[in-house]
């Protein structure tokens, strides 16, 4: 089995109940796996129930561990580890405030245009654009824009979800 | 009709009633007064009254092992919820299903840093399967019976419902069992059954096998005493050795002349040596723990691995399996020996008996030996005459943790499940006694033996004032070293005999003790007294009694797998290895 370190995207539906954000968070924490971006959201208000999304990394070994713990949690209805399964789309949402000068609006502009990034606010010295896109096209314009005036990230977390015919 | 409306505190008792729940422990205070004012006015459920939260939740334990059912705890909010914590933990690491029931502020007050509030369910979430916090009466029934269910189904484990004051007041009708719509799809209604093509795989490598074990463990006690029936006759229907985990011991007879003794760090030479040469090892209901691989590079190299988990995480946990079987224990077990006789499967012959030839010369090693002694009582000696005593006897243990617990696991004989009950995965000192109270009353006319040190003993010794309230004859069966004992192997083996804060300068006259709770005190002070102490000690039936075996302080619990080493690196003895022995990366294990 490969020892090396794997991103995965997991899936996870849960009984929407008091408690099931931090017993997950809880059980990433506690046996020391790691969480690169944890979303929640409820998907179904009559059947409570709400769905995570977790972009994680580790061993094969670990990954499995990910997948089997997460189904041993009494609220958890399904556990997908979507990376396993097959091709994923995953979106992530940013806001960038960027500090824009007269030197650096022309790049700023450009770099957005080309990222399909859209301005939400315009002010005299800062900018504001809004991305949603595959988490590695935001770090591509986050890397472009730091070194122009980026002054202010926020960003959703991940979304994914499998492609194809099957669901969760 | 309506449902009738009940309070909260009734829906307790009346959801306990329904449950089938004879015995609970608790201690009452502010935030559960009202389920003590309606536990008072009915008679159908027992309450003991324990000296100290975590004595309830051990003594639930026990109550719970000893019999297969739900214990059941009932303690306040702040630190009566906060005492049970290692008592939960412990139930979790061990797989015990519990129900504990928390008193809690009023609703209205929860999150203002209240007269003993706490925030229970956060808390107790790592360390419980499930935990919940009732919000709203409406829920109270159905939230009732789904932590009875949780507790019990799967892999068993403790359940926490913290209950606010005001709840406790509210009223809401009352629902059954039969009655409520259960949430959760997880509560399995029946057990998990296996999946036939892994059982064929399983039987596969077992019919071609050479040198096979079986390593069983507390799933199979915990798969209920048909799962012990079957995993008997399989192993006699195959003819192969058997050896157990701490947690599995009594699931085989353990006087068995196929049972190869307990496996593990303090495990028999036998039982660790055809561990690390067989060639198939059938695992189950155990997880692989680091006190049972040793060091993992080296474990079973050779080995096909069968692995038999109710639990999906338990498997490729740690070790990987080759033929991974989720499914309960006994359903399992059942699965197997019913092909095996129908399809008239056998051993590998001669190459079992050649086996089984290797074996014996393994166990003519005699790796439980020791040093007898006409002057001072060697621990081992004292177990072996209190295994003499209560071979006839229908007889339940329990133990503290550290050295005498290890010695227990190795001398006493257990030929039934369920029997035996010791903190395996947490490894809690403080918890054999409340245990034995807890299997005491569950069996009020066996004989409970708690085999202690003098040192865990200290850490619940209020529990005895419970056993003496009630008349439980429990038996403290004390191996008294004065030193925290296995501290001190380990002091004396890793770190140069520097015993930092492992003696004890200040213990108690344990006779006195004993007499100051109205419990009976006897002493053994050479090898000559202890027959005579044993059975005096067996003739007490009204009151506990606890027996001071003043024993030798300088023994060490041999035969012992080095923290950091493999099966095959025992130290047999004191006079076996240097002391500096332990490799670095060893000495970082616990």
């Amino acid at each position: 089995m490969p020892q090396t370190e794997q991103r995965h995207c997991f899936a996870v539906l849960v009984h929407n109940e008091p408690g099931i954000l931090a017993r997950i968070a809880g059980l990433f924490s506690g046996r020391g796996y790691n969480i690169d971006s944890l979303t929640v959201s409820e998907v179904d208000e009559e059947a409570h129930s709400s769905r995570l999304n977790i972009v994680t990394r580790g061993t094969a070994a670990v990954i499995e561990q990910i997948r089997a713990q997460l189904g041993r949690l009494i609220p958890v209805q399904r556990v997908a580890d979507l990376t396993t399964q097959g091709d994923v789309i995953e979106r992530d949402l940013a806001l960038l405030k960027v500090s824009v000068t007269e030197q650096n609006r022309a790049a700023i502009m450009k770099h957005a245009e080309q990222s399909k990034a859209h301005p939400v606010y315009v002010g005299k010295n800062t900018m504001i654009f809004e991305l949603a896109g595959h988490p590695d096209d935001i770090d591509t314009l986050v890397g472009l824009l730091r070194p122009l005036g980026l002054i202010e990230i926020s960003r959703t977390g991940v979304a994914a979800i499998g492609r194809g015919d099957e669901t969760l | 009709m309506p449902a009738p409306s009940l309070s909260g505190a009734e829906i307790v008792i009346r959801a306990l009633q329904d449950q089938g729940v004879e015995t609970i422990f608790g201690y009452p205070g502010g935030a559960v007064l009202p389920i003590y004012d309606a536990l008072f006015k009915q008679n159908s459920i027992q309450h003991i009254l324990v000296r100290h939260e975590q004595g309830a939740a051990h003594a639930a334990e026990g109550y719970a092992r000893s019999t297969g059912k739900v214990g059941v705890l009932l303690v306040t909010s702040g630190p009566g919820a906060t005492n049970t914590v290692t008592g939960l933990t412990d139930a979790l690491m061990d797989s015990i299903p519990l129900v504990c029931i928390t008193g809690q502020v009023p609703t209205f007050l929860i999150g203002t840093d209240a007269f003993q509030e706490c925030d229970t369910t956060g808390i107790t979430r790592p360390c419980t399967k499930h935990n919940f916090l009732v919000k709203n009466v409406a829920d109270l029934p159905r939230i009732m019976h789904e932590a009875f269910d949780i507790a019990r189904t799967g892999r068993p484990g403790p359940v926490v419902i913290d209950i606010p004051k005001d709840i406790q007041f509210a009223e809401a009708p009352y629902f059954g069992p039969a009655q409520i719509k259960p949430r959760y799809k997880k509560i399995a209604a029946t057990p998990k059954a296996p999946e036939s093509a892994a059982i064929e795989k399983a039987l596969h490598l077992m019919t071609h096998a050479e040198r096979p074990i079986f390593y069983t463990g507390g799933g199979v006690i915990n798969a209920g005493e048909k799962a012990s029936a079957l995993l008997s006759k399989l192993v006699r229907a195959t003819g192969f050795p058997c050896t157990s985990t701490l947690m599995g011991l009594g699931a085989y007879p353990t006087d068995d002349q196929q049972f190869l003794g307990m496996l593990g760090m303090h495990g028999t030479y036998e039982a660790n040596m055809a561990m690390h040469q067989c060639d198939v090892m059938i695992n189950v209901g155990a997880r692989f723990d680091d006190r049972v691989t040793g060091k993992l590079s080296e474990f079973a190299p050779k080995a096909k691995k069968i692995h038999i988990d109710i639990d999906a995480s338990s498997i490729n946990k740690t070790v990987q399996a080759d033929v991974p079987i989720v499914a309960d224990a006994a359903l399992a077990l059942q699965e197997m020996l019913n092909i095996w006789q129908q399809k008239n499967y056998h051993a590998q012959q001669p190459a079992l008996q050649k086996w089984w030839g290797q074996i014996g010369e393994w166990r003519a090693r005699d790796s439980l030996r020791y040093k007898q002694s006409d002057t001072i009582i060697k621990p081992q000696y004292a177990l072996q005459r209190l295994n003499i005593h209560t071979l006839d006897r229908d007889v339940f243990f329990t133990t503290e943790v550290g050295q005498h617990q290890m010695w227990a696991a190795q001398f006493l004989t257990f030929r039934k499940p369920n029997r035996w009950m010791t903190s395996g995965g947490l490894g809690t000192m403080g918890y054999g006694l409340p245990a034995a109270i807890g299997a005491q009353l569950a069996h009020p006319n066996a004989t409970v033996i708690d085999v202690a040190g003098e040192a865990s003993i200290l850490m619940n010794i209020q529990e005895i004032c419970t056993a003496v309230q009630y008349r439980l004859p429990v038996k403290v069966f004390i191996l008294n070293n004065q030193w925290m004992g296995m501290v001190r192997q380990w002091q004396e083996l890793i770190h140069g005999g520097r015993y930092s804060q492992s003696y004890t300068e200040a213990l108690p006259d344990f006779v006195k003790l004993a007499e100051a709770f109205g419990a009976v005190g006897l002493r053994a002070e050479n090898p000559s007294d202890v027959d005579g102490v044993i059975a005096e000690m067996l003739n007490v039936s009204d009151r506990p009694a606890i027996v001071d075996v003043c024993v030798d302080p300088k023994e060490n619990c041999f035969p012992m797998i080095p923290g950091g080493k493999a099966h095959y690196e025992m130290i047999l003895g004191p006079d076996d290895e240097p002391s500096s022995s332990t490799p670095d990366e060893g000495k970082m294990l616990v």
